[in-house]
Order: C-alpha cells, then structure tokens, then sequence
C-alpha cells in the first residue's frame, strides 16, 4: 500500500492517480484471490484423486479380511485314516482325506449319488480343506473314530457367491458355481453350517494358486528380511559418505565430480540397478537368486544416492558456529563431528532414511531381474531363501486369472499402503520431536 | 565399529551361501505355463516331504535362456513354454552342457476373441479377423493401409461398431501363438498377398494395424477383462483360462463356426489353440532332490486328467492316449531326439 501511494506523488498530479492505484490494486488483489483459488483448486483435484484410489483400493479389498467356511459333521473314520490302527504320524500324514471330506458331504446330502455331482458337492469347500483334518488328527489322533464338527474353508467360487461378486440371476452357464451347488450352499446356510470368520490366515500363510489359501506372510517375511539388508548396507555407507564429502572433503575437481554423479544416481531408473545386480551379484558373486540379501544390496544402492543427499542436506544445516565453538574449545575435527555435527544431523539423515526405505520397500522392477518375482511358498526362513515382497505379490496376484485375487490384491495393496503410512509417519515423529531450528 | 561388523557378517553370510547346495526345485519360464505349473508345485509342496517348488515367470524366451546356461545349482532346473524349443536354444543348452532334455507336452492353451457378454455373440472367420487388425489388407487388388472402421465394412453379417480389439503386446507369448495361428493362417487365403515377395508377405501378414483399431493393453490380461467389461464395443484376445473365470462377464467369438469352449479346443476343432510344455534338465535329476517327485505329481491324472486341479485352472487336458504316451515319456525321463545325437 504504501509503497503505491509513495510511487504516485513522485509524478502526476494526485487525483488522476488515485484513480489509477485503486484499478491497480483491485487487479492485484484479483490475481492474489485467482492464485489461492488455483492453489485450492489442485489440493481438491490431489486430495479427490487420492480418495478415488483409496476408495476403489478399500471397497475392493476389505472383503478378503473375512472368509467364508462350511461347517461339516466330520467322522474321522478309522478304516480310512488308520486301517491297521498303528496311530503312526507318517500313516496318518499319509491318508486320503479327501475321501473323509467326500464322505461328510454324503452323509450332509445322501440323495446326491451320481459322480460327478458328488465331485461338484466337494468342490464347495476349498481343494486345501483336508489340510485341516490332516493337522487335527495329527495333534489329536484320539479324535479318529469319533464325530465332530469341523470348519473348512469354502473355495473361492464359493465364496465369491457369499460375497455378492458373483450374482445368483445370471443364466446357470454365465456362472462358475452351478445351480445344484448355489441350492446346497442355501440349504447349509439355512442349517447354520456357513459362517464368515475374520481371515487370519490372510495374514499368517504363504503365496498359494488357491486364492482362499493365499496370504501375504511370505512376502511380509521378505520384505522384512530385504529391508534389514538395505538399511544395514545403505545406512552407514551413505552416513560415512555424506560426513566425508561435508565435513572433510577439499573442495576440488574430483569431489565435486564425485557430487554430479551421486546427484545423478539417484535419477537413474530402478530398472538398471537391477540388471546391474544381475551382472554383478549374480553373474559376477554367485550368490543365490530370488534371495532377499540379493533384494537387498540391489535396493541399498538404489537408496545410497537418496540418503547421501537427505545426509548432506541436514548436516549443511548444522550452523558452523556450533563447529567453530567446539574447535575452539580444543575438539578435534573427528570429535566435532561425532559428538556436535552428527547427533545434531541425525534427525534429517533419519528422515531421508525412512523416506528412501519406503521408496525401495514400493520397487518392483529391480528385484524383477533377480529372480524375486516368483512363487514361492514357503516362508523364508532366512537371507538366501527365496523370497519375494508386498509389491511383487500384489503384482503376482493382479495377474491371476481368478476372480477372488482381485480382492487379494487390494488387500494386500491395503497392508502396503499401510506399511507406507507407518514408515512416513515414523519420519514426521522424528523430525517433529528431535529437530532443532536454529 | 558395529556397523563395521554387521557389513562383515553380511559378507560372510554371503559367500557360505552361495557354497551351500540347493534343495528347492527352481522353475522359470512361461507366463501361460505360470498358472499351472504353480498349482502342481503348490499340491507337491503340500506333501511336506520336499519344499515347495519355486516358479518365475520370465517369459518362454527368457526361460530358455536361463534354462541353457548351464547345470549345476545356480541354473533352473525345469523351464516352462508356451511353444516347443527352437533348434537354436537347444543348441545353445548344449554348448553350455546341458544335453539331455525331456520335453513334457502338459496339455492345451486356446486363445480366444471374446466380448462383453452385454453385446452380442459374433462369429468370425480368421481372414475377417486378419482384415480387422492388420496394418495393411488388399483391397480390389491393392495392398493398402487398412480401410476398415467398423467390422461391418469387412463383413455386413458383422456388427456395425467400430473395430476396436484388446491384446498383448508383442514381448508375450500369447501374441506370438495369435500372430502364427491367426494372422499369418488369414492372410494366406488372399491372392494378393501370396503375390508378394517373401519379406514383404511376412511383413503384410503379421504387422498389426496402429491407427486404434488394435490397441497393446500390456501383460496383464485381467485389465483387459475389465476394460471389455466397461467398453461393450471392445473386443479382447487373451488365454482361454481368463474367459473361463469371468464366464459371468465375457462370451468368447466364435472362430470359424466354433466356439471357444473345453470341448473343443480339447478335440482341437477350435482352430486357435497351442500346446504347452515343460522342459526337464536331465542332469538335475537326482541331484536337486524332489524332481522326479514333482514329475511324477505334475504328469499324474490328479493334475493332468481331465478332472483334475489343472483343468480346473483352465488348462486342456491332452486326450487320453497322447496323456499315456507323455506320462511314460515324464516318468522315465526319456530325453529329446536332438539333431546332435
């Protein structure tokens, strides 16, 4: 205002100017509203976007948290489990509980006799379900010869039909549960024998083709154990780096060389730094493929760029009076480092820890040319087993042909974004409760 | 100086490692053979005798190439095809040691046309389908840029909406088998293009048109599922199994008078369809423990019968007499007549 009002009564006369101010700060009080607007305008536009993908993510996936089971009368039928009636564990692992189950069925629906209606009739509960018997009678064999009510998991065509995701009036053959099966199901139903539970084993099992047995603790495991192997490797490398290159560095061709390039690095697609594990770790070491410890030196030098800059950034903002204060009470450079600059840094170089850590915990396309997006299983049980991560798993099961998966896949996006949000909101913690402003 | 030991300790761990043997049965190969040789891995590892096979899926062409280079533990010991070995990988496995190899045909794969079921049934003849996505067709004796907007500009009989049609791209198997048992069999009924010489004919015949009418909707055949469901004008190509699972939504074309059904591509009247295989490295065998086990299990009726798991994945079950003779081959581990032995 008064810088207007100054400018004008150097020149013209003051009444053909006031004029003049006023239309001119009208405009520029215009294009200060038009430029709030635009910004509100891009936050409605990000945070609208950012709700669609949460609602489609969540609506899709929050189904795969509950199953559906058939409750069945199961006799343990000795003649089937254990003829010769020895309880011995390898007998007992060894028999045919799929006929137990078939058995159960009939038992449910006698009036159903023609074969390939009986197969039909077991195929309700899920081709994992003799599992169960096979685990109750091994930690209990004195349960064989006796009746029991025991919960299966229902396949996930079945299930699919509890959940509304596939519809009941459409024509018999547009359906992948037939019309003898949707009868059966309603009349368990009606007696009370389905029930939905909360899917724990979504959380507690491995990679499976049965999308009702699939869960996410194979890549959890993994994730973890490649996660553990970039910050080991990527921390205290990029925490030495960025204190050389600040603290001690002269500041020279090379050096600044050295600076162009890990700024460059950390440009460089994810993609190369996989086929360079490839060459390198693969070809060159001979180290296993699919292993997390693989994962995870791919991922650490991904990372490095990132954290040597973030590194760099903090300990810049150190001010040089606390370095100076300590070199003159007689510090060396290495204790000014260790005991003043560093501790003073480390929230910053945390931060940008956390932050590089959720980027690489979100990469496919480097542990693609290792060997990690496989299926696998089994749970690792250490760094050179084979392995695989969140995000390969969602992009496994986004590729499946079952329809079930792709509520699978957005729960496991779900769990992700959850790890993601606990990650960043560790960073604003840090940064919040141990930064210093100066 | 904890640091400094946590990276020796790594190292260490590192190179015990790759010392130590293997005891997994490692697979690559195939995205199409992914789905089932992942279910027979995943029933074999339910056994608990042996760990759970583990599969990648690395394309035909990149599986062989893992597959060839060379036996020992850090090579896979089986790899999955989509198509049959070419003569140069199995000379490129022999130069790296790898010799004896036992072929498993494990059953069929038809590739289907399908639209959303909400739009009508269309039967297509290979030389209509060939006209709708090529880049160039004879027209009045012309080779020209296709002309053709709608499918009834092709064909009154067609439905009279635009051409728009969904499929993958060209690093996928699934477009090499469309390309040879589509594109190149409805080429060659035309006089104008058995005219031409040969590059030019191979060029004609298999370039797909990139004005729209074909559009690459990348690897992932469940995003072409969904986008038929949204688009009632679109059509798709994918593996028969995705049509299977999402019977519900998609009708599958007719090809030739013949609907894309179990039956028959099982009895081969459905005219676009291919045998899938897997590749046992002989040389494993006794040596990764569990082979063949899984083998065994893989070639069993359970899985590879007609009623078993992996029809239910969506694969076709071989007929009965070609089963014998493969489940013979498997289980005795009969290598391949190679040209080199």
């Amino acid at each position: 205002m008064t810088d207007i009002a100054r400018e004008g009564h150097r020149g013209r006369p003051a009444a053909q100017h006031a004029d003049l101010s006023q239309a001119r700060l009208r405009r520029r009080y215009a294009a200060e509203r038009r430029f709030k607007l635009y910004g509100v305008l891009a936050i409605c536009l990000a945070i609208g976007v950012l709700g669609i993908l949460l609602f489609s993510v969540v609506s899709k996936g929050y189904t795969a948290f509950v199953k559906t089971e058939i409750g069945l009368d199961v006799y343990f039928d000795p003649e089937e489990i254990d003829p010769e009636g020895t309880r011995d564990p390898a007998v007992l692992a060894d028999a045919n509980y799929d006929r137990v189950i078939r058995d159960a069925f009939e038992r449910t629906f006698p009036e159903v006799s023609e074969r390939r209606e009986r197969r039909a009739l077991s195929d309700l509960v899920s081709s994992g379900a003799w599992l169960v018997l096979r685990d109750r009678v091994l930690e209990d064999p004195s349960v064989i010869g006796t009746t029991e009510r025991v919960w299966f998991r229902a396949s996930d065509d079945v299930d699919m039909l509890m959940k509304g995701y596939i519809p009941r009036d459409v024509p018999e053959t547009a359906r992948r549960v037939s019309d003898a099966q949707i009868a059966w199901i309603d009349a368990l139903d009606e007696a009370g024998q389905v029930g939905t539970r909360f899917n724990l084993d979504f959380f507690t099992a491995g990679d499976s083709r049965e999308p009702e047995l699939a869960g996410i603790w194979g890549a959890v495991v993994g994730t973890f154990l490649t996660m553990v192997v970039t910050l080991v490797l990527s921390f205290p490398l990029a925490v030495a780096t960025a204190v050389y290159l600040e603290e001690f560095a002269p500041k020279n061709r090379w050096t600044d060389l050295i600076e162009v390039n890990i700024n460059n690095l950390a440009a460089v697609p994810s993609i190369v730094f996989g086929l360079l594990g490839l060459a390198v770790f693969l070809g060159w070491f001979g180290l296993p493929r699919s292993a997390p410890l693989v994962g995870g030196m791919v991922l650490a030098l991904m990372n490095l760029p990132i954290i040597i800059i973030a590194g760099r950034a903090s300990l810049k903002a150190v001010p040089p009076s606390i370095r100076e204060a300590a070199l003159a009470v007689g510090a060396s450079r290495l204790q000014v480092v260790t005991h003043h600059v560093l501790p003073l840094a480390m929230p910053g170089i945390l931060t940008g820890t956390i932050i590089g850590m959720a980027h690489a915990l979100g990469e496919t396309a480097p542990l693609l040319m290792i060997g990690m997006v496989a299926f696998i299983v089994d749970i690792p049980s250490g760094f050179t087993d084979a392995a695989t991560v969140l995000p390969v798993q969602i992009f496994l099961w986004a590729d499946s042909p079952e329809r079930a998966f792709v509520e699978k896949t957005s729960a496991a996006i779900i769990v992700l974004l959850g790890f993601l949000v606990i990650m960043n909101a560790l960073a604003v913690i840090l940064r919040r409760r141990f930064e210093r402003r100066w | 100086m904890k640091q400094t030991l946590a990276i020796a300790a790594l190292a260490t761990l590192a190179f015990a490692a790759s010392a130590e043997a293997r005891d997994q049965i490692r697979v690559v190969g195939s995205s199409t053979v992914y789905p089932f040789t992942t279910a027979a891995a995943e029933r074999f590892g339910q056994s608990g005798e042996f760990p759970t096979p583990v599969v990648e899926s690395t394309g035909t062409g990149g599986g062989f190439k893992l597959f060839c280079a060379g036996v020992g533990v850090d090579h896979p010991d089986l790899s999955n095809a989509s198509r049959a070995i070419k003569p140069s990988e199995v000379e490129m496995c022999a130069k790296n040691g790898v010799d004896e190899i036992t072929e498993i045909k494990v059953g069929y794969d038809g590739i289907v046309l399908a639209n959303s079921k909400q739009a009508e049934q269309v039967e297509f003849t290979v030389e209509q389908i060939w006209q709708g996505l090529a880049k160039e067709v004879p027209v009045d004796g012309e080779i020209v840029p296709n002309p053709y907007r709608n499918w009834s500009d092709i064909d009154p009989s067609l439905p009279d909406t635009k051409i728009e049609v969904l499929g993958p791209p060209p690093t996928s198997g699934t477009r090499d088998a469309f390309v040879e048992l589509v594109m190149e069999v409805g080429c060659e009924s035309f006089p104008e293009v058995e005219a031409l010489d040969e590059d030019r004919m191979e060029q004609v015949c298999k370039t797909m048109r990139e004005d729209g009418g074909f559009v690459e909707a990348g690897e992932n055949d469940n995003l072409i599922v969904q986008k038929l469901d949204a688009n009632k004008a679109a059509y798709g190509i994918f593996g028969f199994s995705f049509l299977d699972q999402n019977a519900d939504k998609l009708q599958g074309s007719l090809v030739s008078g013949v609907e894309p059904t179990y039956e028959n591509i099982a009895d081969g009247s459905y005219p676009v369809s291919r045998p899938l295989f897997i590749y046992v490295k002989n040389a494993h065998a006794g040596v990764i423990p569990g082979i063949q086990e899984f083998i065994d299990e893989y070639t069993s009726e359970r899985a590879m019968g007609e009623d078993g798991y992996l029809a239910d994945k969506g694969l076709i079950a071989l007929p009965e007499e070609e089963y014998e003779q493969v489940r013979e081959k498997a289980t005795s581990l009969t290598p391949m007549a190679t040209a080199s032995n």
